[in-house]
């Protein structure tokens, strides 16, 4: 479990975390959710007892991490793929990582299988596509067999498999009852990958919720229905429901505040033909950008191309 | 013991090391034989075959500096301090195992620099390393490079950056130390204590009489004897790695 009370953190005077507090429950995925520049990677890097906070204190098991002994076998991180000497080999890297620890060189080997790259463990890491990195870095966040693991951006510039191979990585992980802590700028990764979230923007915490409460707060849903008898089924559901045309050549209605089974109820009771009924699911990002709006620290001139509601599923090619 | 082995393989795992010690030593034996190849008209002394000394030593200072900074410069400091999260075990591992290899590879380049001039020279009747000073002249070049590793390891430890911590040292040593003495009145008297200049008197410092040809030799300053002037060179390496320590333990990594 990681718990941080009051974290701050000044550089000079850019203030990069600001009194954040949160907890991060054991045996769950937790999203650690923000735009760039927010303040996750600082936050992670106290986390590990790389950086001082400038007040406030972030424990690991209730200990400070610089107090752990042997901290390998109790929290896995990978906040960089890129902190790997580029002329030594996979293997060497993480030989030096294990022993600093106590671990046997079998586990090296171990991990090595787990992640997929036995086949290149002597090539120099410097050669390593970002994908090979990134899991160069997983594998030594495992290393120990850690109860926690902590991952900063882990899908950020990889290809579609390199995601989908992380994102059930992670899935894995946790399944094994493991605590893992994943940071992204993409609500829509998170909301694949975490079950808690927490959300901070420029250096303050905006939200600390499940990810399900999380969409259903920020997001509003509507049902998108159409029909030959539009007008019909238009004049049945008012006062019942907010109703607004969809886009005019689409010839289909955009229903706010009731579920699509009452429409279908609805239709049915009044001999209604549908041709479509489709819960839309509000945008994601959307309701991302809305909350963390204030908070963006370099806006675009014009940040607020506001996207319309997409169908469900829709949002898993983002990213 | 374990940490020991980490930098160890740290160190060996990489090529940039093994250039050095390489280049340390070819520096210093290869130019020892040219100058033992051409003595002639009088025996080689014992200091004829460690004049070049320090060429393997700057070499070897900046091995000690690359040793820290391309953990800076990688991150891979980053990764040491998660695994071991009190800084300063690591830190002082790596000064052990740099430490130690730069004092072998100092005996290593000494004794084969005078092994060298004694199968090179004409007349290698003063070469025989015969009194406590002579030995104290060869051997103790493997004391200068330790010290002098460790004086690298605390610059690149407060630097960071290999391009900085690099120029420091080579400017200091080549360049400062020697500019120093122009300064009027009190240059010399400063430079009597600079570092590098007091290191070279436990090298050269105090001859037997037989030794020196003419009364001609390297030169060497200095008002303390030649024990005296390694303990302050190490005195102050150890100062200057000790504050790195310091500012390591307490600076965001």
């Amino acid at each position: 479990m990681i718990e941080a009370t009051g974290l701050t953190k000044h550089y000079g005077r850019t203030v990069a975390v600001d009194d954040l507090s949160f907890s991060v429950e054991a045996g769950r995925v937790t999203g650690f959710l923000g735009p760039n520049g927010a303040g996750k990677s600082t936050t992670m890097r106290m986390i590990l007892g790389l950086d001082n906070p400038t007040r406030g204190r972030v424990t690991v098991d209730g200990k400070d991490y610089r107090s752990l002994h042997k901290p390998l076998h109790v929290v896995g991180a990978l906040l960089d793929a890129k902190w790997v000497h580029p002329n030594r080999s996979a293997r060497a890297h993480l030989q030096w990582m294990a022993r600093s620890n106590d671990i046997p060189d079998k586990r090296v080997d171990e991990v090595l299988d787990l992640v997929g790259l036995t086949q290149v463990a002597k090539r120099r890491a410097g050669g390593f596509s970002l994908g090979m990195s990134q899991r160069l870095g997983i594998a030594g966040a495992l290393l120990g067999d850690p109860k926690v693991l902590m991952f900063d951006e882990p899908v950020n510039g990889l290809d579609p498999e390199g995601i989908l191979w992380i994102r059930q990585f992670m899935h894995r992980l946790a399944d094994d009852g493991r605590t893992v802590f994943v940071s992204s700028h993409l609500l829509s990764e998170m909301a694949q990958t975490a079950q808690d979230l927490i959300v901070i923007g420029r250096g303050k915490l905006i939200s600390q919720t499940s990810t399900e409460q999380f969409i259903k707060d920020a997001t509003e849903d509507t049902v998108r229905v159409r029909s030959p008898q539009l007008e019909r089924l238009r004049e049945l559901l008012d006062g019942r429901a907010r109703v607004a045309d969809a886009a005019a050549a689409d010839g289909a209605l955009v229903v706010h505040g009731v579920e699509p089974s009452f429409i279908g109820e609805l239709a049915a009771a009044n001999g209604i033909t549908l041709h479509e009924l489709s819960p839309q699911l509000g945008s994601l990002e959307e309701a991302f950008m809305q909350l963390t709006k204030e908070s963006v620290e370099y806006h675009a001139a014009d940040a607020d191309q506001a996207t319309d509601a997409r169908p469900i599923g829709s949002h898993e090619s983002a990213g | 013991m374990t940490l020991l082995a980490v930098e160890r393989i740290k160190l060996f795992s990489t090529r940039s090391p093994w250039w050095c010690m390489l280049l340390a030593l070819g520096l210093t034996i290869g130019v020892t034989a040219i100058i033992a190849a051409n003595w002639d008209n009088a025996p080689m002394p014992v200091l004829g075959a460690v004049f070049t000394h320090t060429f393997g030593l700057y070499v070897i200072m900046v091995m000690a500096a690359l040793a820290v900074t391309t953990e800076y410069r990688f991150g891979t400091i980053k990764s040491t301090f998660q695994a071991v999260p009190d800084r300063i075990s690591p830190m002082i591992a790596k000064a052990v195992v740099v430490v130690l290899l730069s004092g072998l590879v100092g005996l290593a380049s000494a004794f084969g620099s005078w092994g060298l001039s004694w199968v090179l020279a004409d007349d290698n009747s003063e070469l025989a390393l015969t009194t406590a000073n002579d030995w104290r002249h060869v051997a103790g070049v493997g004391l200068v490079f330790a010290a002098g590793a460790l004086l690298a390891l605390g610059v690149g430890a407060l630097v960071r950056q290999t391009a900085g911590a690099v120029s420091i040292i080579l400017v200091f040593a080549l360049v400062v130390e020697s500019v120093v003495g122009f300064i009027p009145n009190i240059g010399d008297d400063i430079q009597k204590w600079m570092p590098f200049t007091v290191a070279s008197k436990f090298i050269f410092g105090d001859p037997d009489p037989s030794a020196i040809p003419e009364g001609a030799g390297p030169p060497a300053i200095g008002e303390l004897s030649p024990w005296g002037s390694f303990a302050y060179f190490a005195g102050i390496a150890l100062v200057i790695y000790v504050i790195s320590l310091v500012v390591v333990k307490r600076r965001d990594a």
